[in-house]
């Protein structure tokens, strides 16, 4: 059977791939036409391209996938017509091929309002990687921009011009809010504040009249005769579905476009089918991948269903029935969901809101009369409890009786998540990009012994689209296991059969001194790259010894092992500790000679600190001794140990300061330097509330008041972030000091590996108020043993980047080739970027 | 039919250059080779230097370890791990990595390279 595709999107791509692997018999001979010049990409993910990912991280297939499948892909091939009695279609250029099933997977186009100057330089749509390179082009050459559009893509717009550097974007929206067909008001308005507080500059229930510029764009003026200046326009307001292929062969369309097709996606040809964007089913065209995807598999079933000869066909008649058009994302690191139908209102129909203008997060949940049904729900600023909310109104789960408790509180013990699980019927779909459903991924852990988040998605796809139901699918997979009567341990790995903090305890006891040691005494095998590290961070917890000692150094993660970060290209960069952020000007020139001699990339860190790239594995041991001849230290930029203590200027020139935050954050950060723990250690002291040094968003953060300092604990930046909590007020410098030692020696005792203290707190029984109560209140009456360990690693403190120069044997490693250790790896190439260098991209 | 192939020894290093379980890089002409003495075994395992995931010229500076019985080695830059003995990669990924036999005679160690 001749079975042709339009369209190499995601859809079209999709549907291949499920096609090829379902048709185990291979009676379908694929043929693909794509008009655009590369394979299907990840159009869901576009923006990341402008914030650096490559057009080849965002292709869905390997070049050869189609060749090694039997697929004849046509690329920047657009279809002229199509001629249903023959059954044949025409490309542009005068290929002819003719088909037993055709499928019409051609998607959509951006929306192009009519306003007059539409036409001019400098006016872009958003929709494929060729807009994008044009986009980034002009954007260089700009500086201030307005999307059209305040919708999921205007949105997605407005946060690509943010990643290419423009200063100032506008958002124009036509309807009173952003987000209209997702969230209501009092979200909009919320989020609105949001992306206000980033910069954007938002215009609601605006009309734009006309683009202004004499061939070139300049501004735009808007129907109520107001007018804004910008430099660049990106058109993002919607898509309309491509269907005029379709129409000029006389299959059936919309009357506002689509192509109309039956619930087994036929149209009005019985022998062509459409999926995806261009698709019309029921009156409703489906602008996101998952429903796509779900039509692909649908399409696939019945084409194999109808080719099985005998009519015995594994493969039951499917039917396509709609799709919940529920979506989370996260739009520049403001979450927004909306599930079911987020605007229910009216008598038969309860309402619970929550707004909290503090940290900025709006929920609303609709329920049934009697408060028993979930009917749907907004989530803005705070997502996490999406999942379970999806699930909960999708299985019409009967709620608590206090069903506020469903968005209260993001710090919710792990008992009633767990509870939640257990109530999901087996049918119930985790994973809609790939339409998993419990009972598939409970399967995969009971029957096919998959016990790692990595062995179900290799099992199952489940989690492998957009990624957002990996943390349900770990809770699921612990579930299942728990209920199959599989003792969960919490163990490092097949070599070492305890958790981290037995460990610990156990190193400590035995006065365990190397990695061999202890695996010998606690462990078996040979150990691997998990076990090492954890090992070695506890060997240099407990005892503080220089790490590279002991035939310890190949039990170091590598960036340990030679002292510095390993970067792309494999080269490594450089960072000496700058306490507080404070410097002198001679120590500014050393850092500026050292890196002209050894041709380094400069950059400032978020930390205050001066990091320098790409130096050779040679290099590293000349550039310290001259480090250290200037009198600086390692700044442990490479290890899990204490990075930087970041400062505002404080009160000895700030007029608002009321404390001295600088000398306070260098005492710290010489206290705690060198420090190894579970993960890396942040920490930062501001001098008064307003707050400069941002030490609320560190693992341990300090803050001047009127009467002393304020002690927050457990914050951090990066993928997730999460404020600090306030431990203790108005402490004294000393005690301060004391609770930290306390705070810091309880977290490397007891935490998991890798966990940072966010997440050691996030699982603690009891949370802050337990906390608080083992380190002000001493609890535990470990108090003064964790003091006394603190200040034994105070004080066997030793830079180790001075002991590894004056130490033979160590510094014999920083050379590339064992035989031949003068020699540089030839390999390695940079590139120019502003007057310094960069690495090579990867191949 | 046997199809022979002669191997040559090429002489890397003396048997105490390399840390004991851990790597080095051996240069063979314009060919970088990742030398490891497993010590914990006493065995010796030789493969390409390039991790084929990125194309980083970095498997010498990776740790070694075991799963199972099977020895391996763990990429610096994203932790892809692969077999030393078969030098298939065993964390789930297609690409795999070339080994070497090794021997070790009076105080020094050779790598065997296959004639063409």
């Amino acid at each position: 059977m001749k079975l042709v595709v339009i369209g190499n999107g995601m859809v079209g791509f999709k549907f291949c791939e499920k096609l090829v692997t379902a048709d185990h018999n291979q009676k379908f001979q694929i043929t693909v036409f794509g008009e655009e010049s590369r394979p299907a990409y990840d159009r869901v993910h576009l923006s990341e391209y402008f914030a650096g990912k490559s057009a080849k991280a965002l292709s869905l297939s390997d070049a050869d996938w189609y060749d090694s499948n039997n697929i004849e892909l046509h690329l920047g091939e657009s279809i002229r017509s199509i001629d249903a009695s023959a059954k044949t279609i025409t490309s542009h250029r005068g290929i002819m091929t003719c088909y037993d099933y055709l499928v019409l997977a051609t998607g959509s186009a951006a929306f192009i309002p009519s306003i007059p100057g539409i036409e001019k330089q400098g006016v872009f749509i958003y929709r494929t990687i060729e807009d994008l390179e044009l986009i980034t082009a002009w954007a260089k050459k700009s500086r201030t921009a307005a999307v059209i559009g305040g919708g999921l893509l205007g949105l997605e717009a407005a946060k690509a011009m943010l990643d290419l550097g423009i200063n100032q974007t506008h958002i124009i929206e036509f309807a009173p809010g952003l987000m209209p067909k997702q969230i209501d008001d009092q979200g909009s308005a919320l989020l609105q504040s949001k992306l206000e507080q980033l910069g954007f500059v938002i215009h609601t229930s605006k009309n734009t009249a006309e683009i202004s510029g004499d061939g070139r764009i300049t501004g735009l003026r808007f129907s109520d005769d107001s007018v804004i200046h910008v430099d660049m326009l990106v058109i993002s307001a919607g898509i309309k579905p491509r269907d005029e292929l379709a129409k000029t062969a006389g299959i059936a369309t919309g009357p506002r476009r689509g192509i109309v097709v039956n619930e087994k996606l036929q149209t009005s040809d019985p022998a062509i089918f459409a999926i995806g964007e261009c698709a019309l089913h029921n009156g409703m065209i489906y602008g996101l991948a998952a429903p796509g995807y779900e039509m692909a598999d649908v399409l696939v079933r019945n084409l194999l269903h109808q080719e099985s000869a005998s009519g015995i066909s594994q493969n039951q008649e499917a039917e396509f029935t709609g799709f919940d058009m529920s979506t989370k994302l996260k739009l520049i690191g403001v979450d927004v969901a909306s599930f079911g139908d987020p605007f229910a209102a009216g008598e038969s129909v309860k309402t619970i809101r929550l707004q909290d203008t503090v940290r900025g997060v709006y929920k609303r949940i609709n329920l049934s009369a009697d408060g028993k049904q979930l009917i749907g729900g907004i989530l803005v600023g705070d997502a996490e409890q999406y999942n379970m909310l999806l699930q909960t109104y999708k299985n019409k789960l009967v709620l608590p009786d206090d069903p506020s408790a469903l968005i209260l509180g993001t710090r919710s013990g792990p008992e009633s998540a767990e509870a939640g699980l257990a109530c999901l019927p087996d049918d119930a779909l985790i994973c809609s990009c790939e339409s998993i459903s419990k009972s598939d991924i409970c399967g995969a852990v009971s029957e096919l012994g998959c016990e790692s988040v990595e062995a179900i998605k290799k099992c199952t796809k489940a989690g492998t689209g957009c990624g957002g139901c990996v943390p349900m699918i770990k809770d699921m997979m612990l579930h299942t296991m728990k209920a199959n009567g599989r003792y969960v341990r919490n163990m490092i790995c097949e070599h070492f059969a305890c958790s981290r903090q037995e460990l610990f305890d156990l190193v400590k006891i035995h006065s365990l001194k190397t990695f061999d040691e202890v695996l010998d005494a606690l462990g078996k095998g040979d150990g691997c790259e998990i076990c090492k590290p954890v090992v070695s961070s506890i060997l240099a917890s407990l005892w503080n010894e220089m790490i590279l000692k002991k035939s310890n150094s190949t039990a170091q993660d590598s960036n340990d092992r030679f002292l510095a970060n390993i970067q792309k290209g494999g080269t490594y960069s450089v960072v000496p500790r700058i306490p507080g952020g404070e410097i002198t000007p001679d120590k500014l020139i050393v850092i500026g000679q050292i890196a002209k001699q050894y041709n380094l990339y400069t950059k400032i860190t978020g930390g205050q600190r001066i990091d320098m790239f790409g130096a050779h594995l040679n290099d590293l041991p000349l550039i310290w001794s001259q480090l250290i001849a200037a009198g600086f230290e390692s700044g442990h930029a490479y290890g899990k140990a204490l990075r930087t203590v970041k400062s505002c200027v404080g009160s000895t020139w700030c007029r608002f300061g009321l404390h001295d935050s600088v000398s306070y954050a260098i005492r710290i950060e010489e206290r705690y330097r060198g420090l190894r723990a579970p993960h890396k250690i942040k920490s930062a002291v501001s001098g008064c509330i307003r707050e400069c040094a941002e030490a609320q968003s560190k693992d341990f953060g300090i803050i001047a008041t009127e009467k002393g300092w304020n002690l927050y604990v457990c914050g951090n930046g990066g993928s997730k972030p999460q404020h600090a909590l306030l431990l203790a007020t108005d402490l004294d410098s000393e005690t301060c000091i004391r609770y930290i030692d306390r705070f810091l020696m309880f977290y490397i005792r007891t935490a998991d590996p890798l966990a940072r203290t966010a997440t050691w707190l996030n699982k603690m029984e009891g949370g802050i108020d337990y906390l608080r109560n083992v380190v002000v209140n001493d609890s535990l009456g470990m108090a003064e043993i964790w003091e006394k360990e603190m200040q034994l690693l105070v004080d066997s403190y030793a830079c180790e980047w001075k002991e590894a120069i004056e130490n033979p044997e160590i510094r014999k490693r920083f050379s590339h080739f064992i035989n031949a250790p003068e020699e540089k790896d030839p390999t390695v190439h940079f590139e120019n970027l502003r007057d310094q260098k960069k690495a090579r991209d990867w191949k | 039919m046997f199809e022979s192939k002669t191997i040559t020894w090429f002489r890397a290093c003396r048997d105490n250059d390399l840390p004991s379980n851990g790597g080095a890089c051996v240069r063979f002409g314009n060919e970088q080779i990742a030398l490891f003495y497993f010590t914990r075994r006493n065995e010796w395992y030789a493969t390409q230097n390039e991790c084929p995931h990125r194309k980083q010229m970095a498997l010498s500076r990776g740790m070694i370890g075991s799963a199972g019985s099977e020895p391996k080695v763990a990429c610096p830059f994203h932790k892809k791990t692969f077999s030393l003995i078969t030098g298939e990669c065993l964390s789930g990924d297609e690409c795999s990595i070339k080994t070497y036999p090794v021997k070790v005679d009076n105080g020094y160690v050779y790598i065997g390279i296959e004639n063409e």
